[in-house]
């Protein structure tokens, strides 16, 4: 499956969260870092959930991460409900938040947790791209 | 149980337990399974007028009243219809399916402090042939960024499910398994939806939905619901029928801690911990459980997590029938929500009244767990990368 005919709904942008959706437009992958213990966040917020310090910082995290659980969902629902399969997945980002997304691209069956994957912005309206992710392949 | 809190500046010491001060003496199982002329309130009605008259309680006679809110404004709506006019105390707690286990372990504290005497607990629910809508509304917090991948409740158990495969070994047999034993009890259930047998092969031959989870995997979908009376022990020994005791209660949420998630346990290892210690006892003492029983994969970390099994031990303790009567741990025995009833995607009070039936000797008998004094029933809502875990342990009065 390539990926790219998937449904993309758009999320909600809402100011705490638009620098990450900004990010995404431009095919880059913005975090939110906190000022204090340097813990990086997901989902983004405008303050750390670990040590309570409300200032965090925006850095360009590297895109690349692996697979952590993959799933092929038959059954969708809402904007999925005719997609007859797509891949549902959780990604470890090498930043350290674990994402959840789709594996695009890919042979579905032929997947392994802890495969390497490379960031993939898919646009879905006009204020944000979807991070989806697709295999690095290896020569 | 006495805790300590350590705030910053001082020690706070209380007891708080719960032990055998609440008693729940009505039950209730709505027997439909597909109620397509029912409304979801006239579902609560009729479970609440059930649940009474199995009590020998009347309608006028409750002063506390708990549902999860989700049909009307807050519990408000639902006291109106049902007719309840002498509330003192309320609560709609949502928290999925395991609402009805967290209002039960309410209920016992507001009787057991006095702010109520007579609590009813209802579930009612019409899901069958309608269309399962967004279940989130857009601007929750997590919802941009799960939805639009095509987030699903099955999706997330699949993902969990493979985790656990490849962590621990855990296979699509053992999976299987928790259906069979479902599948085996179902049979004896005659409001049970789905109450043929059906054996390892046939839920290894049926279509995948969600790798590695298959369509037997998978809870059924139903309407309907039920309700329960908690009251004290006082009201409850003037009372004709039998009475179980709420021993140890607790719950716990887990989320996705910021990105950290860890999909192979829930948040069972904090509930169940709780309720065991209010209860002063252990899971070698429970006779018989109800897990909460969304999809195969649920049990078998429940288990493991409420400290039956080791980790990642799920899978090998469920084997050869264990989970059956007679075998090692009977869990489920009205067939659950993988075969009997699971209203409104929600299971957590159908969960209770099996174990009260059990308590009581009223399960079907062949399934009726001999002697049966002490059990477990638990509760997992919401999904299994956030969720709500409650569990309570029950006793006998006598016992």
């Amino acid at each position: 499956m390539s990926g790219f005919e998937l449904p993309a709904p758009s999320p909600l942008v809402v100011p705490e969260t638009q620098p990450f959706w900004e990010g995404t437009k431009a095919g880059r992958l913005m975090l939110p870092r906190c000022l204090r213990c340097s813990f990086v966040i997901w989902y983004p917020r405008q303050f750390c959930p670990e040590c309570g310090h409300n200032a965090v910082e925006w850095f360009e995290a590297t895109g690349r991460g692996s697979i952590y659980s993959f799933t092929i969902v038959r059954r969708g629902e809402g904007a999925y409900r005719e997609t007859p399969s797509y891949v549902l997945a959780f990604v470890d980002l090498h930043e350290g938040p674990r994402v959840m997304t789709n594996i695009i691209d890919c042979d579905a069956t032929q997947l392994q947790i802890g495969e390497s994957v490379s960031a993939v912005f898919c646009d879905a309206g006009d204020s944000a791209a979807l991070l989806r992710f697709r295999p690095i392949l290896t020569e | 149980m006495t805790i300590n809190v350590q705030l910053s500046q001082c020690v706070l010491e209380y007891d708080v337990s719960l032990n055998a001060k609440a008693v729940i003496v009505g039950a209730y199982e709505h027997p439909g399974r597909d109620l397509p002329d029912r409304s979801a309130q006239q579902i609560h009605a009729e479970v609440a007028l059930g649940a009474l008259a199995d009590a020998g309680l009347n309608l006028q006679d409750v002063d506390g009243f708990f549902c999860t809110g989700q049909l009307g404004f807050g519990a408000i709506s639902l006291a109106e219809y049902i007719g309840l006019k002498h509330l003192r105390y309320t609560d709609s707690t949502f928290t999925g399916g395991s609402s009805y286990l967290c209002h039960v372990g309410h209920a016992a504290l507001a009787v057991a402090s006095g702010k109520c005497r007579i609590a009813l607990v209802t579930q009612g629910a019409r899901v069958r042939g309608i269309v399962r809508g967004a279940k989130l509304a857009p601007d929750t917090p997590e919802y941009p960024f799960e939805a639009p991948y095509g987030e699903t409740n099955l999706g997330i158990y699949a993902l969990a499910a493979r985790r656990h495969m490849y962590e621990y070994g855990t296979t699509a047999r053992q999976l299987a398994e928790v259906k069979v034993a479902a599948s085996y009890h179902a049979q004896f259930n005659p409001n049970a939806l789905l109450r043929k047998p059906v054996t390892i092969e046939e839920v290894l031959a049926s279509p995948f939905v969600a790798d590695p989870l298959r369509r037997l995997d998978c809870c059924v979908v139903t309407d309907g619901g039920g309700a329960v009376i908690v009251t004290t022990p006082e009201i409850a020994a003037g009372l004709k029928r039998q009475g179980v005791e709420i021993r140890g209660h607790g719950e716990a949420i887990k989320h996705t801690m910021s990105g950290r998630l860890d999909m192979t346990y829930t948040a069972a290892v904090w509930s169940g911990p709780a309720a065991f210690e209010e209860a002063m006892v252990t899971p070698a003492d429970i006779d018989y459980a109800s897990i909460y029983d969304s999809f195969t994969i649920t049990v078998l970390m429940t288990l493991e997590d409420l400290g039956f099994c080791k980790k990642g031990q799920g899978g090998a303790f469920s084997a050869d029938g264990a989970l059956r009567i007679g075998g090692r741990l009977p869990i489920n025995t009205d067939g659950g929500g993988l075969c009997n009833n699971h209203p409104g995607y929600q299971g957590g009070m159908i969960k209770i009244i099996e174990a009260v039936r059990q308590l009581r000797g009223e399960a079907h008998p062949e399934v009726q767990v001999k002697n049966c004094r002490l059990a477990l029933a638990h509760g997992t809502g919401g999904g299994i990368s956030r969720l709500c875990s409650a569990t309570l342990i029950l006793g006998r009065g006598d016992a």
